[in-house]
């Protein structure tokens, strides 16, 4: 190469990059309409001062659609979104596949081990990091105190199935529209079932054995609905079987349940604004048995990188600013602590202004309760709390939800969605090569 | 309309049929009440119908969160977008199919019309490769080509029953007359298919604007229409019944708009030729 | 009158339309016909193999199956029926001169116009919900226990919900048709001293049926793909109560990502919905020639 060229070739570079600098990036961005994802898109500001050559478009959708849609385009390399926001079942699989980027040369300052190890681990797929917590979250028991008061009751910390049915039974009047207990019962894999399988935890259940043969013929399962099922029909809401986290979260604001067992990021809800009771809610642990193993279940929205994306370090710098230390501060400072997205980082639950928050505590130790790695009593080939990390997942797990729900509605017998559970489970592994 | 009937019988009439209009108009009714409702009175038990605080709270909350311009325009163009190209395709087909009946014009027809029975999740797929091989994901051009395909066939079932009813005489009487082609098509068939064509178009605007599958599917950011929008209220954490109704009012009131306008251009024509 | 050169011309102004809509129809036809053939979940890349019939057989032996295809006709025979059954009765009340007719067609027209995925969502949150539905409101004031409608029943809600969505097309498409009736025929009828019975069933009937028969095929066309309503609102269940096929299709091909799967139960909508065309065609077409 004549040194011309080389000029030639050097200046045109500069030329480019000086091109790149001044265009802004836009990264589209996909996103659940939950509410902490709703909160950060009032406070891009933040993101703009530091990233001003960075723009995001921001695609919220609900949790289905969205799920369907980032699942359809990352398959088939659509190219469409520069950032995902998952889940803890997506990625160990899509990790997997090399369809996002390792998240493995976060500057120091992010600081990495901070982050919560249950979570972390969830996230991490042969030692690389592939997705950033936005939040996380377990599940425990939220109860209104002052009807255990009235009803004699207290709530142990750490209670039992045993305890759970005795309080709902005192809370429940049905005259005046009080229920005992709250529970999901709408079909789908993250909805009534990541309860059930959770629940069924700590009954000894679980979904395959170590030969991928499905359980759902054993007698663990069967006192797992059975005992769902008694709470639900004797102490629950109406139309429990359309009920998902957020039809119970609004009855739970408005004073409709006694207790609720569900996602421990709904805490900061349940306390909030928006609920008539407010200053009534306690906090426990998940329930057990006395097996060993809790009742609650372990996720955490996350935000990856797909792997073909063009404007790979925009988005890093996006999932960089949205999961970091200083994003905490920033809504603390903004909305106060309480709003703050929890359950990803050790050093928010160190720090004494977030320990005042009623819930802080029990949400750490629910987090720190559920280990994805060894979710059942006896041993399963599979790794996930209320879900089992393979791709065929979703699709039985929601049929088998189906069920579940159909049983809850009346419309079967418990025995009869269990069985109808255990045949199709037995197809569609059978179908997907499991059981040979 | 000028039968004489007595009094009390139009009154009874009258008293019937607003009661059933307003039944049926309720739930839209309803949202749009709730729209302007706080999260907390829209589940207040018992509700209440006007006497409460109005407040444009909602609207403020959901056009802070999304953009709703955006997605208007989006729908506004996909719509309209698709209609016209509809029309430019099968205007020309219908004409011929109405004037000069083939052996088989009949045939042809029904199996367009059939083409609309593939259910589209089906195919979701195959489009989404082809899409993404074209370059057409989330782009407006992309939703326009499906939806012109998808509602082809009811255009020129339409527009070709809509012809049909124009007397072949008229153009007979034309010619003797000595009209060239281009003054027949002029001045004698376009103000007589008028109608029927602005029929099609409003029937074929308010199904593209509605449509919820392939919307959804094919787009992200850049060309996300109204069916997107909604998509993102459909249940989010905490109470949402104010702001769902908020977004859903912003969502259909533009086609409800349209439509109430041009109700009496839209009934001329969706006969689909049962009437002679 | 149809000369040679007339009808070379006419070739030439059908084809876009036809051409267009036969590669709209044969390009994803065929390559799902071809996906059907192979064992290929989206979430599995590179395992991809051929699967032969393998597809077909599980999705037709699916128990799923049969209770969807059950549940497909019911929906669209319920609400063909409440649609044709409330049309007509409805086209005749506003078919008498009463005071605001402009206006209450306007009500009556209005749930046309909106979108189904928020008629859907409007329902399910604010009227059918048993503990903040307005129904679960009126039921709580007259003392009644509130009706679970999404739970017990399911379908009969979607096929309410659709239903309303639909009626205003009947009603229009028949009001037309009234409004084009003869008169005096009517009123000779009258005069001969047949009752408002009798004329209804032998004059203003007939008259209609037509116009029944394009409103029958024009929403058969459309329910039978009904999917955002029962998205929206059950999930296609409790159980399979609500699942109808397009939506059992959409379970498989986008909630497992069983594409192989998922085309071969669109192969199979496919040729069913085929045969229900032909079906219609055959009777529509008899009674559109007249």
């Amino acid at each position: 190469m004549t040194p011309t060229l080389r000029a030639l070739f050097g200046a045109t570079a500069l030329i480019a990059l000086a091109g790149a600098a001044n265009a802004k990036t836009t990264i589209t961005v996909a996103t659940v309409n939950n509410g902490d994802m709703i909160r950060m898109q009032g406070l891009m500001d933040d993101f703009y001062a530091k990233n001003p050559d960075i723009k995001v478009e921001w695609v919220t959708l609900e949790e289905n659609i969205l799920r369907q849609k980032v699942t359809t385009d990352i398959a088939t390399k659509g190219g469409q979104f520069d950032v995902l926001t998952i889940g803890t079942y997506e990625v160990p699989i899509w990790g997997k596949q090399g369809w996002l980027l390792p998240l493995n040369d976060l500057p120091a300052s992010y600081d990495v081990n901070d982050l919560l190890p249950a979570i972390r681990g969830g996230l991490t797929v042969d030692g690389n990091l592939y997705a950033a917590p936005f939040y996380g979250e377990s599940s425990m028991v939220m109860y209104r105190r002052d009807l255990m008061e009235k009803a004699g009751l207290t709530m142990p910390d750490a209670p039992t199935w045993t305890e759970i049915k005795a309080a709902a039974a005192a809370m429940t009047d049905k005259a005046s529209e009080t229920y005992g207990i709250c529970l999901r019962g709408k079909a789908g894999w993250g909805e009534n079932m990541a309860f059930l399988t959770a629940m069924s935890n700590s009954y000894g259940a679980r979904w395959f054995d170590e030969n991928w043969q499905p359980q759902f013929d054993g007698a663990a399962w069967k006192a797992t609905l059975t005992d769902y099922l008694e709470l639900m029909n004797n102490y629950g809401p109406p139309g429990a079987s359309n009920n998902g986290f957020n039809e119970n979260l609004a009855l739970f604001q408005q004073g409709h349940c006694g207790m609720w067992i569900d996602a421990t990021v709904a805490a900061s809800f349940v306390t909030g604004k928006d609920s008539t009771v407010a200053d009534e809610v306690g906090f426990a642990l998940a329930p057990d048995n006395g097996l060993g193993k809790r009742g609650n279940w372990l996720w955490a929205w996350s935000l990856g990188i797909p792997a073909g994306t063009q404007k790979a370090d925009a988005a890093m710098k996006f999932v960089e600013w949205a999961t970091s230390k200083e994003y905490l501060d920033l809504v603390a400072s903004k909305e106060g602590w309480a709003n703050v997205p929890p359950g990803t980082r050790t050093s928010l639950y160190m720090n004494p202004e977030y320990q005042k928050v009623p819930f802080a505590k029990m949400t750490l130790d629910s987090i720190n309760a559920a280990d994805p790695t060894h979710p059942t009593v006896d041993p399963v080939p599979y790794v996930g709390v209320q879900f089992v990390a393979i791709p065929e997942f979703q699709g039985i797990a929601t049929a088998v939800g189906q069920q579940f729900s159909a049983a809850l509605a009346g419309s079967i017998s418990a025995d009869d969605a269990l069985a109808a559970a255990q045949t199709l489970t037995v197809r569609e592994m059978t179908k997907a090569g499991y059981i040979k | 309309m000028s039968r004489n009937v007595s009094t009390t019988r139009r009154s009874v009439v009258t008293i019937a049929a607003w009661g059933i209009g307003f039944l049926i108009f309720f739930p839209i009714l309803w949202t749009i009440l709730t729209s302007f409702k706080t999260e907390g009175e829209a589940i207040a038990s018992p509700p209440s119908f006007l006497f409460f605080d109005w407040t444009l709270d909602s609207y403020r909350e959901v056009n802070s969160r999304s953009d709703y311009p955006r997605h208007f325009w989006n729908s506004v163009v996909i719509s309209f977008g698709s209609t016209f190209l509809g029309l430019l395709i099968a205007i020309p087909a219908a004409w011929a199919m109405a004037f000069v009946p083939g052996k088989r014009t009949k045939d042809v027809l029904m199996w367009m019309l059939s083409t609309k029975m593939m259910p589209s999740v089906g195919v979701l797929i195959p489009m989404y490769l082809m899409f993404r091989d074209f370059g057409l994901l989330d782009t407006r051009t992309g939703l326009v080509i499906v939806l012109t395909l998808i509602n082809l066939p009811i255009i020129v079932w339409m527009l070709y029953t809509y012809f049909r009813e124009i007397p072949g005489e008229i153009l007979e009487a034309a010619r003797m007359d000595g009209a060239s082609l281009r003054s027949e098509l002029i001045y004698v068939l376009t103000p007589m298919a008028v109608p029927g064509i602005a029929s099609t178009l409003l029937l074929n605007v308010i199904l593209s604007w509605n449509e919820a599958f392939w919307t959804l599917n094919l787009t992200a950011a850049n060309a996300a229409p109204l069916t997107a929008f909604i998509a993102s209220y459909s249940s989010p954490e905490g109470l949402f019944y104010a702001k769902l109704s908020a977004a859903s009012t912003m969502a259909i009131a533009p086609i409800l708009i349209l439509g109430w306008f041009s109700q009496k251009q839209l009934v001329r024509g969706l006969t689909f030729g049962a009437v002679k | 009158m149809a000369t040679l050169n007339s009808r070379r011309a006419a070739r030439l102004m059908i084809s876009p339309a036809v051409l267009l809509l036969l590669a709209w129809m044969v390009v994803p036809l065929a390559m799902t016909i071809y996906f059907s053939m192979l064992r290929y979940n989206l979430l599995m890349p590179g395992m991809e193999s051929w699967a032969g019939f393998d597809n077909y057989r599980w999705f037709l032996t699916d128990p799923a199956f049969f209770a969807a295809i059950g549940n497909t006709m019911k929906l669209v025979l319920g609400v063909l029926f409440i649609t044709t059954v409330g049309g007509v009765l409805l086209a005749l009340l506003l078919d008498q001169p009463f005071w605001g007719q402009g206006i209450v067609r306007v009500l009556v027209i209005a749930p046309f116009f909106v979108m189904p995925t928020v008629s859907a969502l409007v329902w399910k949150n604010m009227f059918l919900n048993p503990v903040n539905g307005l129904f679960a409101h009126a039921a709580k004031a007259l003392g009644l226990q509130p009706y679970d409608f999404l739970s017990h029943a399911p379908l009969a809600s979607i096929i309410g919900i659709v239903a309303w969505q639909w009626l205003p097309f009947a009603t229009l498409i028949l009001l037309t048709a009234l409004q084009s009736l003869d008169r005096e025929q009517m009123d000779a009828a009258e005069m001969d001293g047949a009752s408002p019975l009798q004329r209804f069933g032998y004059i203003t009937l007939p008259h209609l049926g037509r116009s029944i028969t394009v409103v029958i095929l024009i929403q058969t066309i459309f329910l039978l793909s009904v999917f955002a309503e029962i998205l929206v609102t059950t999930n296609g269940g409790p159980g399979t109560a609500s699942t109808n096929l397009t939506y059992l299709v959409y379970a498989q091909s986008l909630l497992s990502f069983d594409v192989g799967m998922g085309s071969a139960g669109g192969v199979v909508a496919v040729i069913l919905a085929n045969i229900v065309a032909i079906f219609l065609m055959r009777m529509i077409g008899k009674n559109l020639e007249r």
